[in-house]
């Protein structure tokens, strides 16, 4: 007896055609599963089961009328950022509390209309500010494999309910890593795409010119299914591309010829933990012994990336966050006095630490008299380590490195050390800046815990970021597993 | 000595489009029902993205080009942030250090004002408080019918010297906007508003004093009495030993004064960056000049044109020109045979105050019909308003009335026989010497036979006394 629970997308898509089950059934499976194990894991934040029930409904009618989409009846979490109409959707924050979007975006609004079946809302850090989803405004979320561990963040609940196998696949959002970074911490894959390639419409912002959608999946052809289901050109998003969507073109080209880049300050990057780099040579060996050709090559700004990261994104934050009054939704104080006190209070007692410490970060960045020193000056450094990349790229097909310098974390173990914390996107948050596409799949494990490997392509090359990373998922056999320490909850 | 004032003006003009300036909302009426005209963009609804509306964009370019302005390659947009109930987003989306278009000019009266910048903006929401003062009121309303409703911010530089001249700028620039078709610019309707910048200073210094900013004006006259009222205020604050604060103030169209509203003390910091969720804005060279060629002809053009094309008295000229419709129809009118000077005339006395457009061919018809002696200027001026009631040419109305003028004596014989028979007392006072009596005969003529011709019948009505 197959579990339905485990299997892939590409996989279900078979089966479901075969009439082995039908899409209600397998709704009901993955509920089950989530019953039994979010208890613990604490992945959602709520379920929408008028939404599965349709949704199933519909996709059994959409097989038994030949519908051969690959999405049709698959089983999917989504980030508490992505507005999804009557759906309460707080961005992980008390200060949305009960707001139910009247309106769902894009990204979701493609995948409801290839067929996936929602099955709820996973948690996040509050309004995606983070790298552990202890800053949700609600409660932790548990990584699988280890249940006093974080699953990474910001998008910790999606990584988690993916590695759980308590959904298929899910949606996160990647501002600085958010997507990569737990992907890797949770053992799945999880990719960025490229600035522009899919549509923020509907995405709750955090730091606007850096925000993507994205999706997470334990197979890369799943990512790849799910992202090409999203990707395009949206009137409401004039930030969206009208790039030919070919992110599957090549997928199973392998790697043979091609040259991949190993940064040396990714490589030895401070604080990466012997076991992942153990983890990331491994990975290179592979790479190595399946014909590709490993090339050094440099990104002289990283060093500076945090810190212009840790700029940028706070003052968009600051900004975009300003809606968030207690005038027309979400949380708003009963008793104020006057405008001021309506706005200081709701948002002093609906945000949570960290947001408010950003939204005061950016504020002074923006700052007349500081602007020039602070916002400008990390402008320009975002057009250095782009160049930086555009350089690389001239030596190389991809980057590969870590995703994380760490494996999964102690619940608690930074949340007193905001550095220590925003140190867990070294790696990732160049890949942000410059707009590239990223993916992270599983690489192994460093003391039973899982390691991540990054492939980062040029600018609207997913398809060999996806093509590298298929290449080893196939190489070196190392695939997203079912966390054994739920393995006696099943 | 003498006081100097010195004024620039920032206008905000709503430019003719059908949606609003990042989403598709309808612009709607002033009267719509509150919240009526609103979607989650202009809510500004967490996760939602605005889109430039393209229209607006080349309203602003005609507006910018009109204007004689340069015109980048590169434009962008830029957040200006501030919080207030009546922002949804918290920012208002404008333009900051790259706008539209910088560096032009408009002719007013013969005088070049300086355009510093025309940039493109949104609008925002309304407030209405329930009571009777902001302080004291119990609640607040938000009716965001107007955000995100596109404006044009104008910014002259501080070259106007009177009331008279910020006026007549502000005349001038609504004159220029509907002649191209780029706003409607009433300001009844809060689709022009003008802030002017006042100070003042010593005559023959050049150094600028400190200014005040006015708002809430929504006439020319309340402009022309705003800035007045204010000149005598900075006057007086400076020749009693005072200072003048620098600050923005309101005109109060009831107690015709103006009044302190915020001090520029504690200037908010607006905290500007480039908007994020727009790309800049590359302008085609290639566009721009097809807009360039697609400008109709300006009005000081058109007015030097009606002067040395048609020999119009400059007065004339100024006054048809200032309306893109007036001078059309002028034209129309004179292309269709008419003189040129009656026509002004019946334009410039009949149409302008009403505002009743005949066609072009109708009023060339009138004008010829009274300037044949056809009918009389009374009996013309019946015929205008029924035509632009019912739409019928001019003759067709005369037919239909019998209004011709008759010129006939044989025909009027027996009209000014009866009138001096009914007034013997009038015809025996005339031929006593009393020559003014003519003036009631004339009258009961008018009366009795208003289709006659007056020269005719005067002739006639003056051989049968004499």
């Amino acid at each position: 007896m197959i579990d339905l629970t485990e299997l892939t997308v590409k996989e279900t898509a078979r089966l479901l055609r075969l009439r082995s089950f039908s899409a209600s059934e397998l709704v009901t499976a993955h509920v089950e599963r989530i019953e039994r194990l979010d208890r613990r894991v604490k992945a959602f934040l709520r379920f929408t089961p008028e939404l599965w029930e349709k949704q199933a409904e519909e996709a059994d009618r959409r097989i038994v009328r030949g519908d051969l989409g690959p999405l049709v009846g698959i089983p999917m979490a989504v980030k508490d950022v992505l507005c999804v109409r009557g759906v309460e959707t707080t961005a992980g924050s008390q200060i949305l509390r009960g707001f139910k979007p009247p309106y769902t975006g894009t990204a979701v609004s493609r995948l409801f209309e290839a067929g996936a079946v929602m099955l709820g809302v996973t948690n996040c850090d509050e309004f995606a500010m983070g790298s552990s989803t202890e800053n949700s405004g609600y409660h932790p979320t548990h990584n699988p494999w280890d249940l006093d561990r974080v699953p990474g963040g910001s998008s910790g609940g999606s990584a988690a309910a993916v590695s759980a196998a308590e959904a298929m696949i899910a949606l996160g959002t990647d501002t600085g890593g958010s997507i990569r970074q737990p992907a890797a911490l949770c053992g799945v894959v999880g990719m960025k795409p490229t600035y522009g390639r899919v549509s923020r419409y509907g995405l709750i912002a955090f730091a606007s010119s850096l925000d993507q959608i994205g999706p997470f999946a334990r197979s890369v052809e799943d990512a790849a299914i799910v992202l090409e289901a999203m990707a395009g050109r949206d009137p409401l998003d004039a930030t969206s591309s009208d790039r030919p969507n070919d992110v599957l073109r090549d997928f199973d080209a392998g790697v043979k010829g091609m040259r991949l880049g190993v940064p040396r300050e990714y490589y030895e990057v401070q604080g990466i933990e012997p076991g992942v780099k153990a983890a990331i040579d491994k990975a290179i060996k592979a790479f190595r012994d399946a014909g590709a050709e490993i090339v050094d090559v440099a990104l002289p700004h990283t060093d500076y990336g945090l810190a212009a990261y840790y700029i940028i994104a706070p003052a968009e934050c600051s900004s975009n966050l300003a809606r968030f009054d207690g005038v027309r939704y979400g949380m708003s104080i009963e008793d104020a006095q006057n405008i001021t006190e309506l706005y200081m209070r709701t948002r002093r007692e609906g945000f949570g630490t960290e947001v408010r410490r950003r939204v005061m970060l950016g504020t002074y960045a923006l700052s007349s008299g500081y602007y020039d020193a602070y916002y400008l000056k990390a402008q320009k450094v975002r057009t250095l380590i782009k160049r930086d990349f555009d350089t690389a790229f001239e030596k190389c097909d991809a980057i590969i490195s870590a995703t994380s310098p760490t494996v999964a974390f102690p619940i608690g173990s930074k949340t007193q050390d905001p550095l220590s914390m925003y140190l867990c996107d070294v790696l990732t948050l160049g890949g942000n800046l410059a707009g590239l596409p990223g993916i992270s799949v599983p690489c192994g494990f460093s003391n039973d815990l899982p390691v991540g490997l990054q492939i980062l392509a040029p600018q609207w090359r997913e398809n060999t970021a996806l093509r590298v990373a298929r290449a080893y998922e196939v190489a070196s056999g190392v695939k997203a597993e079912v966390p054994s320490p739920l393995s006696g909850e099943v | 000595m003498d006081w100097e004032v010195v004024i620039g003006m920032e206008v905000h003009v709503q430019p003719r489009t059908r949606s609003k300036m990042f989403c598709g909302c309808a612009i709607g009426n002033l009267g719509d029902p509150p919240n009526s005209n609103v979607c989650e963009i202009c809510l500004g609804m967490p996760g939602v993205l605005p889109v430039i509306n393209q229209a607006a964009v080349e309203a602003c370019l005609k507006t910018a080009l009109a204007l004689n302005c340069e015109i980048p390659r590169h434009t962008k947009f830029d957040r200006k942030n501030y919080m207030y109930p009546d922002l949804p987003k918290g920012y208002q989306i404008s333009q900051y250090d790259l706008p539209m278009s910088t560096n032009g000019n408009l002719e007013v009266d013969g005088r070049r004002v300086r355009i510093r910048r025309v940039h493109l903006e949104e609008d925002t929401g309304k407030l209405i408080h329930a009571g009777d003062k902001l302080h004291k009121a119990l609640v607040s309303f938000v009716d965001l019918n107007r955000a995100g409703v596109p404006l044009m911010e104008i910014v002259s530089e501080p070259d106007l010297r009177s009331a008279d001249q910020a006026r007549d700028y502000a005349v001038a620039l609504r004159t220029l906007l509907r002649t191209i078709g780029a706003s409607e610019a009433e300001m009844e309707k809060g689709q022009l508003r003008a802030e002017p910048n006042i100070s003042i200073r010593r005559a023959g210094t050049e150094e600028l004093g400190v200014k005040t900013e006015l708002k809430n004006i929504n006439s020319f006259r309340a402009l022309h009495r705003a800035i007045l009222y204010e000149v005598t205020r900075q006057t007086e604050v400076l020749e009693s030993g005072g200072t003048v604060v620098q600050e923005t103030r309101g005109w109060s169209e009831a107690e015709q004064r103006t009044f302190s509203q915020r001090s520029k003390e504690f200037a908010e910091d607006y905290r500007y960056f480039p908007e994020p969720d727009l790309p800049p804005l590359e302008l085609d060279p290639a566009w721009i000049e097809e807009l360039r060629r697609a400008l109709p002809e300006l009005p000081a053009a058109r007015r030097a044109r009606l002067v040395s094309e048609y020999g119009l008295p400059a007065a004339d000229a100024v006054q048809i020109a200032a309306d893109r419709e007036l001078a059309d129809l002028f034209e129309g009118a004179v292309g269709a045979g008419a003189d040129a000077k009656p026509v002004a005339n019946w334009i410039i006395g009949e149409v302008a105050p009403t505002g009743k457009f005949p066609t072009a061919d109708h009023l060339a018809e009138l004008v010829k019909l009274v300037t044949a002696g056809r009918i009389t200027r009374d009996q013309a001026k019946e015929v205008l308003v029924e035509s632009v009631e019912t739409g019928r040419s001019p003759s067709q109305i005369v037919a239909e009335h019998g209004f011709a003028q008759v010129s006939d004596e044989a025909a009027l014989e027996a009209e000014v026989r009866a009138v001096m028979a009914a007034n013997p007392r009038a015809v025996e006072d005339y031929r006593a010497g009393k020559k003014q009596a003519i003036g009631a005969l004339m009258a009961d003529l008018k009366q009795r036979a208003p289709q006659a011709n007056p020269k005719v019948a005067r002739d006639l009505l003056l051989r049968l006394l004499g």
